[in-house]
């Protein structure tokens, strides 16, 4: 669907996106993460059309957004991370706009413009002028700006910044709803967000992709750094004594808790580590010493982001030279 | 465009310009036709034209100040880069809703030469040429504020600007005749302008080495003519800046001379700056 080439986009001597190649499939939501300045608006604004790359091309359906602009474009619905509203307009007059900016005439236009007041739920506010709404409620009339002309393709850039909880989880709803039909992409800082609602996620740093993956899938690539833990209620002799029988521990080390407990840290050499959780579990209890907590330590995407956007650059330049 | 130029027109009619714009212009159309049509009882429409065009200095900048800057501010601008029309699209549609604009009170001017006609002889060719000359020469005013209104994202900035550059074109033929009209005044004139160009290029462009090229290029040929030919220089700067005065050219209508070169040049300027406009809308993109 979205075909993104050897993307840069400099300015001046400071490179904002740098050499970025992804595909993007249709029918899944995709997370765009990345901390703040990591080049995410900037990629966005260039796959839309509002920005000019250096070098490299993007390709919508088969269209260069360079070549073809208006052919892409009909194909993409675009919400900027401010939302482009007309404030002394109400948002019936503004959807008017933009779907007659988008081609489209009489009763489709009308019969489109209720259809997005309906899926944004702006029943409530259609004749209210946008200056006095509220932000969740403009972030909706952005939303519905974006779904007009019905387009393959829906880019939010942060969708959810600034709005409070119940607005966050009305608009997650939304991008749910909206990725059964469309393709959707997203971007955020938040990664908690992107877990809940992305099928895939592609994590970019400093204007270079470091990941681009499932969440799950992102998660696994660091469970060989994992470890276990445990609080045994035996002495640390014992406990020393039992760990050197099991395969695959690489190493622990005990904080003696109290009298006759030990919490452990186990690092993990190779192999799964729910047999390594099995192996300790049995190994103690033979011993009858028993295990008063076991858990293994799996790193969740906050974990991943950090690992990646932190040392994924360095190992990225490293591999590029 | 159409959905351009329709939204633009919805949006001037709810806001006040728009009103400030006509009742200006009415205003002092009226009170020019009070006190040479009447008062003097001079059966000249045009005159009165000839004295309204003054206002242009201060409502054309009020008219065209918002017209692009705004959308910047507001980040609306955005909105219209990621939809299917093209910028060149946009421009005109917006250019074409300021002329709606402006033609709405000029409609109404236009009823007057018929008026003053039930009550004696009033020479309605040269009212009505006039009238034509008067709407063309503020669309060309109005090309030029809309080009300022896109440098910019501060409204009272591109007003601020285009007031100067108004007053300094209505005023360009008196000043011309205080200028050093003798070859090397002009030479060096000239070879100041060449610096300004170069200085406008390094800023719109952000190339330095273009900048410093053209500045070069043209200095080196101001210099070449000079020295070969200093004749050419002689009397050169007040005639360029009489040449480029819209007013001007406007004031050969009021004397009854329906000047089609002048309509041409008017054309031009409007054709120039749409085009400015649209460079500076599509630099966005690249900077």
């Amino acid at each position: 669907m979205i075909t993104v080439e050897h993307l840069t986009k400099r300015y001046g001597d400071f490179t904002a996106v740098g050499d970025l190649s992804f595909e993007i499939e249709e029918g899944h939501v995709y997370g765009f993460l990345g901390p703040n300045g990591a080049g995410k608006s900037t990629t966005m604004n260039i796959m839309t059309g509002c920005l000019s790359a250096t070098e490299g091309c993007v390709r919508i359906g088969g269209y260069d957004i360079f070549e073809e602009p208006n052919k892409a474009k009909k194909l993409i619905g675009y919400l900027p991370e401010q939302p482009p509203l007309y404030m002394n307009e109400t948002p019936v007059e503004y959807l008017k706009f933009v779907g007659e900016a988008k081609g489209l005439r009489g009763r489709e236009l009308a019969g489109q413009i209720e259809q997005v007041i309906s899926q944004t739920k702006l029943e409530d506010v259609r004749n209210r002028l946008i200056s006095k709404l509220s932000k969740g409620y403009r972030q909706r009339v952005g939303i519905a700006q974006a779904l007009l002309g019905n387009p393959r393709v829906i880019i939010l850039d942060e969708p959810t910044v600034g709005l409070d909880p119940i607005q966050i989880i009305e608009i997650r709803d939304l991008i749910g709803q909206l990725g059964q039909e469309h393709t959707v992409i997203l971007s955020s800082h938040i990664l908690s967000e992107v877990q809940a609602i992305c099928e895939k996620v592609l994590i970019i740093a400093k204007g270079k992709l470091v990941a681009f993956d499932a969440p799950e899938n992102l998660e696994k690539l660091l469970l060989s750094s994992n470890e276990v833990s445990f609080i045994a209620e035996a002495e640390t002799d014992d406990i020393n004594r039992i760990l050197e029988g099991i395969e695959g521990v690489a190493g622990w080390q005990i904080k003696e808790m109290e009298k006759g407990h030990g919490r452990v840290d186990v690092q993990v050499e190779s192999g799964e580590i729910t047999d390594i959780c099995r192996s300790i579990f049995f190994a103690f209890a033979k011993e009858e010493k028993a295990l008063l907590e076991l858990t293994s330590k799996k790193a969740n995407l906050e974990d991943v982001f950090i690992e990646l956007t932190e040392s994924g650059i360095e190992k990225k330049e490293a591999e590029d030279k | 465009m159409i959905a351009v130029l329709k939204h633009e027109l919805s949006n001037y009619f709810h806001s006040l310009t728009s009103y400030i714009f006509g009742a200006f212009l009415l205003a002092f159309v009226g009170i020019g036709a009070m006190v040479y049509n009447i008062q003097q009882a001079v059966a000249n429409f045009e005159y009165v034209l000839s004295f309204v065009s003054l206002v242009f200095v201060v409502i054309i900048p009020i008219l065209t100040m918002r017209v692009i800057a705004e959308e910047r501010k507001l980040k609306t601008d955005q909105l219209l880069y990621s939809l299917p029309i093209t910028t060149t699209q946009v421009v005109i549609g917006k250019y074409l809703a300021l002329l709606v604009i402006y033609l709405i009170p000029l409609c109404i001017v236009s009823i007057y030469p018929l008026i003053f006609a039930q009550y004696g002889e009033v020479y309605l060719l040269t009212s009505y040429g006039s009238i034509v000359a008067f709407f063309i020469m503020g669309a060309a005013l109005i090309s030029i504020g809309t080009f300022i209104s896109s440098l910019t994202e501060n409204q009272g900035f591109a007003a601020g600007i285009a007031i100067p550059v108004i007053l300094l074109n209505y005023y360009s033929v008196s000043l011309a005749e205080h200028v050093s009209a003798t070859a090397l005044g002009s030479a060096i004139a000239l070879c100041v302008l060449c610096g300004l160009l170069g200085v406008v290029i390094r800023f719109l462009t952000k190339n330095e080495n273009l900048a410093y090229g053209v500045f070069f290029v043209l200095f080196a040929a101001v210099c070449i003519t000079y020295y070969i030919d200093s004749a050419v220089f002689e009397g050169l700067l007040p005639k360029i800046m009489t040449k480029l005065s819209l007013f001007e050219r406007f004031y050969t209508f009021v004397s009854g001379i329906f000047d089609i070169t002048a309509i041409v040049y008017y054309l031009t300027v409007i054709g120039f700056f749409l085009f400015l406009t649209v460079q500076s809308l599509e630099k966005r993109r690249y900077n």
